[in-house]
This record gives C-alpha cells, structure tokens and sequence, in this order.
C-alpha cells in the first residue's frame, strides 16, 4: 500500500506543500508538532495546513490524538515542539480567545443553569454585551433547534439537547476557527444532517472548522480529511481522493484499510 | 482584570445557587444550628460569652472552605474551567468573581449567626456587634479563598472532600479553641502562628473581649487579609491555561 510509505503525496488536499508557508494561505497551519504527555508521545511531528472556508473532518481510531490536537489548537495543551499556528497567531494567543470557538466532547457547559444563563454568562465572556449578546443568544438558539428550552435548566435536558449547548456556546461568538470534538454524538440522524449543513453554510461564509468523528458517513460530508493513527496522520486529502488510493468502495472501508494497514502497534494515550 | 468580567462570574455562580436552594440554605443555617448546640452544650452564660465569638469566626470559614474546593473542582471536572481557559477571561477574573459570590452569601450567613446569637442565645458583647460581623464575613472569605487555593491540588471532589479534615481539623486544634495558644509547646506555637485561621479565632476572641477595637485586631485582620490575597493569588497562579 503506497500511501503510508509514501504520506507526502498527500498532503495538503492538492495543494503544493510550499503554500502552507505563505501568511496569506491556511488559516490553521501546523509544522512538526510535537505534544507529548508524561513522557509519552501523543503527536508526532504534525504538519498540515488548513485553508480558510473548508470544513476538514479529523478522522481515526479512539486514543489515536485527536482531542490533543484539537486542545493543543485551542491553547489548552503545551506542546513540545514544533510550531502551530491560527490566524497567523500562535495557538493559545489571547487575541484568538475569542475568535476560535471550541465544543469539547463533553458538553462542558453549567448544568445547573437555564440554558439562557449559560449564553448570557459564556457571551459576556466573550464580549458580548447588551443586544448583541441577546441577539447572538437567540441566533444560536434557533440555528441549533433549542427554541422553547430557554428557561429550563440544562441539567434536565435530553443528552442531544445538552450537547447542541456545548456547541451553541462555541458558535455564541461568530468565531472565525471552530474547532468541535465530536459534535454530533448521540445526535439522531435529522439533527447530524441539519447540523452539517450549518457547518457549511458557516463554512460558506468563511468561517473555518475543523471536526472530529467516528462517523464514516460524516466523512463524506467535509471538503478534506485528516486520517491520524498513533499521534501521526495516515492521509490528507478530500474523500474522492481517499477513496481513489485506498481503493476501498466507501470511506468506511477506506477508513478500515488506513487504520489496519500496518501491524497494529499499542495506542498511546487515551482521547485526552 | 475587568470589572464586567468579575461581575460577570459573580452573578453566574449566584445564579448556580439560586438554583440549588437546599444548600443555600445548609449554607446559611450550619453555623447558626451548631452555634446554638455549643449554646446548650456550654450551657453557662459565661462560658457561652467566652468561647461564642471565636466559634462565630471558624463555623463560616468551615463551611465556606469545603464549597468554595468543591465548587472549583467540579468547575474541572465538568470542562467548564477548561472553556473559560481557552475564552477571553482572566484567572483572576475567575477568582474574584467568586469572592464577590460567595462573600454576599458570607454576609447573609454571618448575619443570621450573629442576630440569633445576640438575641436568642443571649450571647452579651462588651461593645458593638458591628467588629464581630465584619471579623466574621471576612474570616468566611478567608475559608473561602484557602477552597478555591486547595482545590487546585485535588484530582477528584473525594479528595476536595478530605482537605476538610486534612486541612481546617489542624488549624482548628492549633487555633486556641481548644487550649490557648501561650500554653502550647514551643513548636505547636510557632506552627499555630503561621496558620491563617489562629488570627481569625484571635481577632474574635479580642473583639468578645474588648469593647474597642484596639491595634492588635487591626494587626489580625491584617493577617486575615494577608492570608485572604495570597490564597486568590496562589489560585490564580495555580490555575494553568495549558495542561502539560
């Protein structure tokens, strides 16, 4: 199988690996990332790049270094080499606090607040003030179907409701990078299908997100995937182009063939 | 630091206790029910007029100490701390906004321990009950502050949990409650004058003895603040943005 001898052939969906250099190219933009946790490797020298406007899935096997790479993005994770960037700023720069938006797998929200008290408290946080706030209170709730749930507190919503909270608290700021954990866990298959639309309506808009799954079928919806095993990526292309080296008849079986291809060595590390 | 921001956390950690009525309520009425049981376990209007003050300072600060650790390590647990890191907050946001909260509540504790005291339990004070009050409210923050600091060392609300006994049980034997602090051994002495709590149990037992308020409590609330700044600070210091 060429593809993982062979990783640079893939490499930036298409795009020449020079161009992840330049300022004015991918909005997130990684080079020998290195994070490691109590001695163990979790990310091993990770580069890539991210245009702006695209919604790129992160795909692989659980404890493979997903959730670290996308904490590592958000600034919540040291790293221990190499170099990460968004926005032209170094992830964790207080000037990206509010211009990446963030849903962790867990919902991460207060739970024993309305979910009103939520918005209000992490859009002040933002700095949302006054109408702004409350009309960014009432966009997000009516782009994640939470409508007629204002008042009631969180902590006895259904477990999809409490995790459209979790995202509707990291879309509260218009943010220019989502960065979302799996975000559509548990989630029946109307609202996964209205929900990835709204990722690239925002994505048509400019914004740019970057999403971790499990689910194949999730794949084929994003414009490029990362494939990542044992803290290293595997592939990088858009799903046409999996499919085509891979040879597999569907992502699933794409996803299979990438992740089993060589001997299975011992997971590092757990999702965090 | 922004004032909007402090506030901000202050009415969001109200608001998490307007919605959990039940311990607002053990919140406020803890240090009233067992300062009415040391009234019947004294038994002896003396004794009570004695020892009254120092309990009125150390009740509030147990109670305020085991729900600012707890608060704060369940604010890990959830995720929720490690949002408000990759938001635009500042820690020392974080800290005082639940100063502020939890020293409102402190207020309201504080007040209803010392009316009942002075008018149920008949608990007589040399002079005003104003220096009790305020020496109280801020020995309640102080409990609180020392939370919010021990939480960052637990990984787990049991652990949160055992800092109480861990903890305020020592300060609480080496304060002068128990045995006066000049009859201690040279050692235990020297230990109990570096505890935070020996100067909040000083300075209410000064005020329980004295009808004004004289330069040596002036020197414990010092102390008292002292201790309330650096436990915040240590906080704040404790409380990392990146996890390794």
């Amino acid at each position: 199988m060429p593809l993982a001898r062979r990783p640079e052939a893939w490499r930036y969906g298409g795009v020449p690996a020079a161009d992840v250099t330049s300022t004015a190219g991918p909005v997130i933009l990684a080079r020998d990332l290195v994070v490691r946790r109590s001695e163990r490797t979790i990310l091993d020298r990770l580069t890539f790049g991210i245009a702006r406007g695209q919604v790129t899935g992160l795909l692989g096997p659980s404890g493979c270094g997903k959730t670290t790479l996308l904490r590592t993005l958000v600034g919540v994770q040291r790293i221990a080499g190499g170099e990460v960037s968004l926005l032209g700023l170094p992830a964790g720069h207080p000037a990206l606090r509010a211009r990446v938006g963030y849903a962790t797998q867990d919902p991460a929200v207060y739970t024993d607040l309305t979910l009103t008290e939520n918005l209000r408290y992490f859009g002040t946080v933002l700095g949302l003030r006054g109408k702004r706030l409350a009309g960014a209170a009432a966009r997000t709730i009516a782009d994640l179907g939470l409508t007629g749930l204002e008042g009631r507190v969180t902590g006895t919503f259904s477990g999809g409701q409490l995790a459209r909270v979790g995202l509707a608290v990291a879309l509260l700021g218009s943010p220019d990078v989502l960065v979302l954990d799996e975000p559509t866990v548990g989630l029946d298959p109307v609202l996964r299908r209205d929900l990835w639309q709204m990722f690239h309506r925002l994505a048509d808009t400019g914004v740019t997100l970057l999403v971790s799954s499990h689910v194949m079928d999730e794949a084929a919806r994003c414009d490029n995937l990362l494939f990542m095993r044992d803290g290293r990526f595997l592939a990088e292309a858009t799903p046409q182009q999996v499919l085509a080296r891979t040879g597999g008849s569907d992502l699933e079986e794409a996803f299979l063939l990438l992740a089993t291809h060589r001997e299975r060595e011992p997971l590092t590390g757990g999702d965090r | 630091m922004s004032l909007t921001l402090t506030l901000a956390t202050a009415r969001r950690v109200l608001a998490q206790l307007r919605h959990d009525p039940r311990t607002v309520a053990m919140m406020v009425a803890v240090p009233t029910v067992l300062t009415i049981l040391l009234r019947y376990v004294l038994n002896n209007p003396l004794a009570l007029d004695r020892f009254a003050p120092a309990y009125i300072g150390v009740f509030p600060f147990v109670v305020m100490f085991i729900v600012a650790a707890i608060t704060t390590q369940r604010e890990r647990a959830r995720g929720t701390l490690e949002r408000l890191m990759a938001m635009p907050l500042g820690k020392l946001d974080l800290l005082a906004g639940y100063a502020i909260a939890f020293g409102l509540v402190a207020c309201v504790q504080v007040t209803v321990v010392v009316v009942i005291s002075l008018t149920w339990l008949g608990v007589t004070l040399p002079g005003s009950a104003v220096p009790m009050a305020v020496v109280a409210v801020l020995d309640a923050i102080l409990g609180m502050a020392i939370g919010l600091f021990a939480s960052a060392f637990a990984r787990s609300e049991f652990q949160a949990v055992q800092f109480m006994p861990a903890l305020v049980l020592p300060q609480a034997l080496l304060c002068g409650l128990v045995v006066s602090r000049a009859r201690m051994t040279p050692f235990l002495s020297w230990l109990s004058d570096v505890l935070p709590l020996s100067y909040a149990v000083d300075a209410m037992q000064r005020i329980g003895a004295s009808a004004a308020w004289t330069s040596a409590i002036s020197a414990d609330v010092a102390v008292i603040a002292a201790f309330t700044a650096a436990a915040l600070v240590g906080g704040a210091l404790t409380l990392r943005r990146q996890t390794r």
